[in-house]
């Protein structure tokens, strides 16, 4: 008989890395089809800042999806909402905008960013304790409500804004690029990857690091064994859903100066991207998510740079590839 | 009683409203032949059959799809090209149709497939996703449809307005071929809403509604459920597709607003909701109450606005601008699912059980 050796390490949970590497494949498998190194430094540039873009109002959706069974179809709202609440500061400061000075211009930025990821996060709050809160459990009823949401949000922005595309243009010191050799990096896409990946990791590291992290993460897999342990689990998921209405102001804001221009049905259209993104990821998974933006980026990027008719139905063809790979997704984290 | 399908409304107030709505639908060309009254009965009976078939699959199944005018938009389509390439003639309306049906049915076999084995919300936002890459490509294949423009055509001789059949000086009305092709559309609304009524009374819409309250149990009895959703996804994907071309022949005209936005998509969700989910005779009472709304609410809306304006009470004029009607309907819509997710109908059909 062998004895079970109880001091050995447990074994390491086998880690599923094919995913996690597929956007670094699909960028190195584009890199002879587009034959020119610096354009496709330069379309790598730009997918991975609208995949950190996307990532940012996508990661709060899946959160709430996994955590409460909850699927916010009104979550585009929140985006235009970002948007629109940074206009109330960028606007009436337009002089510190275009001023060409770096730190002037980021000193309007931040409050901006600030001020967007607060307001979406408070109708975040109204919108879980009016909306959400009666139909827990309901999906029929969640997807009717939310969406009624959205109705009523677009509506009230362009009660409130009028129906005209606001233009938002960049500060002065974020236009232009960087030229290295005969490649060009636009700044303000920097600038949108690393708030992308400060976004990312500080969401890993609350996942995986403290205490509040180690509770969503036992909620997403066993709710009720969370609250039968003492937990307010409605408390978690309000904190959440804020926070993930707030992440989604934060992107609409970054996408509004991306396009320089705040439009109510911006939201509604980037919800099918998010949805998109989310689906791909596996419903709930944040690293899912994160490879999910990246890869429909990429997909619109190389896409619309090598076959542009195709570019219409890329997002669709990639999901419905992906789904063929994998039914629930790339991380499914859920077994709901 | 027959061709209820053994599903009278089973309320007196709701079979009046039903019989006053019908009766009145059916003389709009005799009494009111303006352009703006034919134009919104029409509105009426086709969004009735539109968002009956909707009803199949979101009152009945309980799958929420995103794709409905997706079908309609295929329908609408395929006739304005049919007729804009061929010329006016009964060919191109039969080609129209023979291409646009099975094409609509084909599509939504393979999202049925592709996703309604899986979770209600998985099909809506797969759903979702397939109708606006749909959107976009109509939009942009300007060769084919047109683009934004959309696509005008001519009606067959025997449809067009100026086709006199019987003169006014018979019976004391015109008969022309628009009056018949409104006639045609009634007959073809009322026969689509009929047989929906019967589908979902048959052994199949029973099996329907078993998956939409428990889909495990439904499984459990031995229904293959995945083949029951897909074929109630085709069948409301055929009838949402001859609405859209109804609406095609009556406007003459195809284009991304008329019939494949995104707006037409809540409004059919507004209609079910409102008028009732899962009873079929919610969509006539939805759509007319809807469309009637859109029609003749906004002008008091405009009025409203006006009067608040010139009191000069802030932000009302904006929130009460004709425009902004949705968010008053959308207010209406998240109250009715929360306070009477029945819809009107279910309303009266409760409050006549209270009563009798």
């Amino acid at each position: 008989m062998t004895d079970l050796a109880a001091s050995a390490a447990l074994p390491k949970p086998s880690r599923d890395m094919l995913p996690a590497l597929l956007p670094a494949i699909l960028a190195l498998a584009m890199l002879p089809l587009i034959g020119s190194p610096s354009s496709w430094v330069t379309l790598t540039v730009a997918s991975l800042a609208m995949g950190m873009m996307i990532f940012i109002m996508a990661s709060g959706l899946t959160l709430v999806f996994g955590l409460m069974d909850v699927l916010n179809f009104g979550h585009g709202a929140f985006i235009s909402v970002g948007a629109y609440a940074a206009t109330l500061v960028l606007l009436p400061l337009a002089p510190y905008v275009r001023a060409d000075s770096l730190w002037l211009n980021l000193a309007v930025l931040a409050p901006a960013a600030v001020l967007s990821m607060a307001v979406s996060g408070a109708l975040g709050l109204v919108v879980e304790r009016v909306l959400i809160l009666p139909v827990y459990g309901q999906h029929l009823k969640q997807i009717l409500m939310t969406t009624g949401g959205l109705i009523v949000a677009e509506q009230a922005l362009y009660a409130l804004w009028g129906p005209q595309i606001i233009p938002l243009p960049l500060p002065t010191s974020l236009r232009g690029s960087f030229i290295i050799g005969d490649i060009a990096i636009a700044k303000y896409r920097l600038l949108a990857m690393l708030v992308g990946l400060v976004v990312f990791a500080s969401i890993q590291l609350v996942l995986n690091r403290t205490k509040i992290g180690l509770l969503i993460r036992a909620g997403v897999e066993n709710r009720e064994m969370v609250e039968a342990l003492g937990y307010r689990i409605r408390r978690l998921f309000l904190g959440v859903f804020m926070v993930g209405s707030g992440l989604a102001g934060l992107g609409g804001v970054m996408w509004a100066l991306y396009r320089e221009q705040v439009h109510a049905s911006m939201g509604n259209d980037l919800t099918v991207l998010v949805f998109i993104v989310v689906i791909i990821g596996g419903l709930g998974s944040i690293g899912g998510c994160f490879i999910g933006a990246l890869l429909v980026a990429m997909v619109a990027n190389y896409g619309g740079f090598l076959v542009p008719k195709l570019a219409l139905v890329s997002n669709i063809l990639l999901m419905v590839a992906i789904l063929m790979w994998r039914p629930r997704g790339l991380y499914a984290v859920t077994s709901r | 009683m027959m061709i209820l399908s053994g599903d009278p409304p089973r309320s007196r107030v709701l079979s009046i409203l039903l019989v006053v709505i019908i009766a009145a639908l059916a003389v709009t060309p005799l009494i009111f032949p303006g352009a703006k009254a034919m134009n919104v009965a029409t509105k009426i009976l086709i969004f009735a059959a539109l968002v009956a078939s909707y009803d199949l699959l979101l009152g009945y199944t309980g799958s929420v799809s995103f794709a409905h005018t997706m079908f309609y938009g295929i329908g609408s389509y395929s006739i304005a090209i049919a007729l804009y390439s061929m010329g006016p003639s009964w060919a191109a309306v039969a080609t129209g149709a023979v291409v646009g049906l099975p094409l609509a049915m084909l599509l939504a076999l393979g999202i049925g497939l592709f996703s309604l084995r899986v979770e209600a919300i998985f099909f809506a936002m797969i759903t979702l996703a397939v109708a606006s890459a749909f959107l976009v490509l109509a939009s942009q294949l300007s060769w084919l449809t047109g683009g934004e423009d959309g696509r005008s055509f001519q009606l067959p001789e025997l449809l067009r307005p100026g086709t006199v059949l019987i003169s006014k000086n018979v019976f004391g009305f015109e008969l022309n071929g628009r009056v018949l092709t409104y006639y045609v559309i009634f007959i073809a609304c009322a026969a689509m809403i009929l047989a929906l009524l019967r589908v979902v009374n048959s052994p199949f819409g029973r099996v329907l509604q078993a998956i939409r309250e428990n889909r495990f149990r439904a499984e459990a009895l031995g229904f293959r459920t995945v083949f029951h959703l897909t074929y109630a996804n085709c069948l409301a994907a055929l009838v949402a597709a001859s609405a859209g071309m109804l609406n095609a022949l009556w406007l003459r005209y195809a284009g991304p607003d008329t019939s494949l936005s995104f707006s037409i998509m809540l409004d059919i969700l507004l209609m079910v909701v409102i008028g009732g989910m899962g009873t079929i005779y919610g969509a006539i009472i939805g759509a007319t109450i809807f469309i009637l709304a859109q029609n003749y609410l906004q002008a008091l809306m405009g009025a409203a606005s006006n009067a608040a304006s010139e009191a000069g009470i802030p932000l009302l004029p904006g929130l009460l601008h004709p425009d902004r009607w949705l968010l008053w309907l959308g207010l209406l819509f998240i109250a009715s699912v929360y306070f009477f997710p029945t819809g009107v109908v279910g309303r009266l059909r409760s409050a006549g059980r209270a009563a009798s």
